[in-house]
This record gives structure tokens, sequence and C-alpha cells, in this order.
């Protein structure tokens, strides 16, 4: 079973119909709603975790992308600045997804972009900043 | 004091580090070294262990001279990136402290508070290249006549600039747990309600006082790694409490002692100063610390062969009882324990992390010991050691 994590910007002609349902109905795949918001400018975002066969989740993407829905995944939005962080583990104890994790017996902190689910709750709890999410900028402002 | 079977002075180690015959090894290699041949064969055999640690460590900041510009001034309040500095030194010195947060962050006002940029991070963009925007003003005098002040400094430009610590490298510190039922925003970092997860801040068997834990091969003027540069010891930090609760092994199983460290702060680096934000808590400043120990006899060695195994400290609630001075602890846990991963407390599993970086604390030993190889960096002779203060 293929599982992943996206992100998806729905313009504002669209944040108001059900687009989503389609994808179990007639792609056979299933989804885990992880966040859902309507942005100032009424677009929508979404962060869906799709679970499926490899080419119905693809298919499901296509159809996704015919109402002009930007479809990113989570890794591209969240990232480490690893000059910033310092290998502490602070993060670890909060991550939900064990997406950042301690490898042992080396000590080292390591995050793994697949199991990110894009919760955000490690920007704050980092004491240097490290982690980036760019999850609320609007569909324009990353046209732009 | 007994007898001891090897004995060494740090003038004899010295001569062998200018010979490039002094074998150093890190605390974590010691472990091991011990274990295989005893205390007595490892203290023929090594003559320097070097520890680390890096971690958010308050009381740590600079004093910083930042030289007259005319018409003169004597400063009185003083900003550096709208942080205040404490200006009632003299004309234009100055400290910097490292938990100072900027004069207009909303700090707790909405809760939890970021605390994006403060007195360490002031030190980190100093060390790091960058211009710092000050501003001074003064009540005028006739010797000092300007009362105001506002220009760009570089750390180049600082006439002198000192880091001084009050307090780094606590030997061994409690595991924190939050047993309320909210999420609390401590030093300790977040801790979610009714137990969810502890948070440590230890180097555990690489960090420096728990390799000398009755403090008898350290004091004033021994050079040590400090901020990725060198730096002294200077005294016993404050808060050193050197009668805490100890384990046979003589390491403290409590919150115990700590050093009082100071260094020039131009040549350090950013990599090993860094500014902190503790969500809901302040500002702070993680310092990089490396102390080499001489192995001067088979007691020390044995000091310096300490596992994370045999080093204990205690779970202490964070919701209340750390602030209302409520002496309780819900378990007694090992570093090896903590390091992984999961402790228990009161019959459950609990998720354990770390605020201390051990990779960069075995960084900062590796990098200790380089230097000692190589024959740059010898020891010194405490002038006064730290059990006889």
């Amino acid at each position: 079973m293929y599982s992943r994590i996206y992100v998806l910007r729905f313009p504002r002609e669209t944040s108001d119909k059900p687009i989503i349902s389609k994808l179990v109905k007639q792609y056979d795949v299933e989804f885990n709603i992880l966040k859902a918001t309507i942005l100032p400018h009424d677009e929508g975002l979404m962060v869906l975790e799709l679970t499926g066969h490899k080419n119905n989740i693809r298919e499901a993407l296509d159809y996704l992308k015919s109402f002009g829905v930007s479809i990113e995944s989570v890794s591209t939005i969240i990232r480490r600045d690893d000059d910033k962080c310092f290998q502490c583990g602070a993060c670890t104890g909060i991550c939900p997804a064990s997406a950042l994790y301690v490898q042992r017996p080396e000590m080292a902190v390591v995050f793994d972009t697949d199991k990110c689910t894009g919760c955000g709750l490690c920007v704050p709890v980092c004491p240097v900043r490290a982690m980036e999410v760019s999850l609320d900028q609007s569909v324009n402002a990353l046209k732009a | 004091m007994k007898e001891h079977k090897v004995t060494k002075t740090i003038a004899e180690i010295n001569e062998r580090i200018r010979k490039g015959e002094a074998v150093v090894v890190t605390a974590e290699e010691m472990v091991g070294i011990v274990r295989e041949n005893g205390p007595e064969e490892a203290a023929r055999r090594i003559d320097v262990v070097t520890t680390g640690t890096f971690s958010p460590m308050c009381s740590s900041g600079a004093f910083l001279n930042f030289g007259q510009t005319l018409p003169t001034i004597k400063a009185a309040r003083v900003w550096l990136n709208n942080v205040p500095a404490y200006a009632g030194l003299a004309a234009v010195d100055i400290f910097l402290g490292g938990a100072e947060p900027a004069e207009d962050d909303p700090l707790n006002k909405v809760f939890p508070g970021e605390f994006r940029y403060g007195g360490g991070h002031v030190i980190e963009d100093l060390l790091a290249g960058k211009k710092v925007k000050l501003k001074a003003v003064a009540y005028g005098t006739d010797c000092y006549p300007n009362t105001i002040m506002e220009k760009e400094i570089t750390l180049a430009d600082l006439p002198n600039a000192l880091l001084v610590n009050p307090r780094n490298c606590y030997q061994n510190y409690n595991c924190a747990i939050n047993l309320s039922d909210k999420t609390i925003y401590t030093y300790m970092g977040t801790l979610r309600p009714r137990g969810k997860n502890v948070n440590y801040a230890t180097s555990g068997e690489l960090s420096p006082l728990l390799n000398d834990p009755l403090y008898r091969t350290i004091g004033l003027g021994s050079k040590i790694f400090l901020g990725g540069g060198t730096g002294y010891i200077t005294w016993h930090g404050t808060q050193h409490n050197p009668h805490a609760m100890r384990l046979a092994n003589q390491t403290p199983c409590r919150p115990a002692g700590t050093l009082m460290v100071q260094g020039e702060l131009k040549q350090m680096s950013a990599r090993w100063i860094k500014g902190i934000s503790m969500q809901g808590y302040g500002t702070t400043i993680a310092v990089g610390v490396g102390v080499p120990i001489p192995v001067l006899n088979e007691e020390i060695a044995g000091y310096t062969g300490v596992s994370d195994a045999e080093i204990m400290t205690q779970v202490v609630d964070y919701s209340y009882d750390c602030s209302h001075g409520v002496d309780r602890n819900y378990a007694e846990v090992s570093y090896a324990e903590l390091k992984s991963g999961q402790i228990e407390v009161n019959g459950r599993k609990v998720a354990t992390a770390s605020l201390s970086s051990v990779v960069r604390a075995r960084e900062i030993a590796e990098i200790l010991r380089e230097w000692i190889k190589s024959g740059d960096f010898t020891l010194t002779e405490p002038v006064k050691l730290i059990c006889d203060m």
C-alpha cells in the first residue's frame, strides 16, 4: 500500500466545492485530513495523507490538478536549516509523527520528511528556530 | 588522602603533549578503556580525557567595550539591536546578558511567547560577523558631554569583547516532567500534560564535571574549549553545590557543581555560541564547553571512566513542585535509560528528549583531543582547585 502526505492549495473558485470525496468514490484512494483551512483570500489549504494503489493516487492527483489545485509534497514546504540545528532533540519529544527522531547510538537528530504531517508543532519548540514551514502562504504568494 | 599506585603531574603530561607522545581520549572512549583494563592500567596508559557539552546555559554573557565617539559619552543606558545591556560599569563598558530579551519583545503577553531575539542572539550575530545597531543614551557631564549616540558595530570594531559566564556546565540536572493537565512551557522545554514526555539537559558521560566529580583536577586558570576557541575556568559557578547527594562512584544524582568561565570573544565562533528561544520562557544562549581532565592517578582514571548507566538523575514535576519548592521526585533514572528514548515513571512508559546535544558534545571532545594531540593545546596548572574554593 502506497501512502504519501500532500499539501493541496485550492484556488478561490473551488474552495467551496466538494472535490475530495471523489477520491474515494472514483479513484479508490483513502484520505486522512491532517489540516484544512480557508485562507484570507478564499483559497483553500489542505494537508492530506493519501493511501492506495500508486497508480490510483497518481490519477487522483491528476483529477485534483484539473481543478487548478496545486499539489506539493509536505517535504517541500517543511525544511530543517541544518546550519542552525545543533542536534539537541527538543523537537523529538513533541513531534507526533516521529518524523523527528533520535538515531541511536549516535544520538543524532534525524528529520524524515516522508513521515512529516506538516503540523508545525516543531517550529516554536525548536530552541534555534531551525524548522521552517511555509504552509500558510497563499497560492498567489507562492506564484509570485 | 590514600596512596596512589600511579601518580602523574600536569607538568609531566604537558611534557608528553609537547613531544607529541601524550595519549588523549574522549570521555566516551575512556568508558571502554577503564572497563577493559581497570583504572590503574588506564591511568598508566591515558594522559588526558577530553569532555564536552553543548546546551542552553543561562548565566552567560559578554563584557563589551564599544569605544568612544566624539563628543565623548558616558553611556547610562545601552541597547544592542534593541536588547538592553547593563551600562553601570564605566563610560563605554557594558555587560550583555545572554538571557535578556529585546526591549520591544511581546514577552508572554500572548502566551506562550516566542522570544525570537535576545542577548544570546546578539552575541551569535556578532560572532557571525553581522552588523549590530548600538544605541546609547546619557545624562551628559563636563567630561562626557554627549547625551545620545547611535552607531553600527561589528565584533571586529570593538576594542574589547570578553565572554564571561558566571554559571556554565551544570554537573547533572533534573529531568523535567509535567504532571498537570495542560501543556507547560519551561526552561526545560515544552512539556506535554499528564506526564507524556520528559526533557533532560546533560551530556551524561561526556559532561565535564561528571568526569571530575570532586573537582580535584580543575580550578582557577584551567584552560578549556569555550565557544569554539579557548577560554579559562575562573572560579566555581553561581549556585555551585558540592554537597549534593552522590552515588558511591561520587557522581552527584542532583544538580551539583557549576563552573564560571571566560574567554576572548573574538576567537570564538557562531557555530559554538547560539542564541536560544525557549517558547513561553524566554531567550537564552547555548554555549559549547569542553574541559580536559588530566589523568593524574587511578582514582581520576576511574572517575573519567564513568558511563551513562552509572550516572543518575531524578524526575521532577515542573508544573507545581519545582516552582513551589516541593522536594519530591517521581523516579531515579540513569542517563543510559534517558538516552534510550524511554523511561518508566510510576509504571508508565514516557518518551524522553534532550536539550543538550550529544552529537555536538562529542564533537567538542574530539576537537579538544585533536588540539592536545597536535601539541597546540597544553594543560594549565590551576592556581586554586575548585575543591579548595
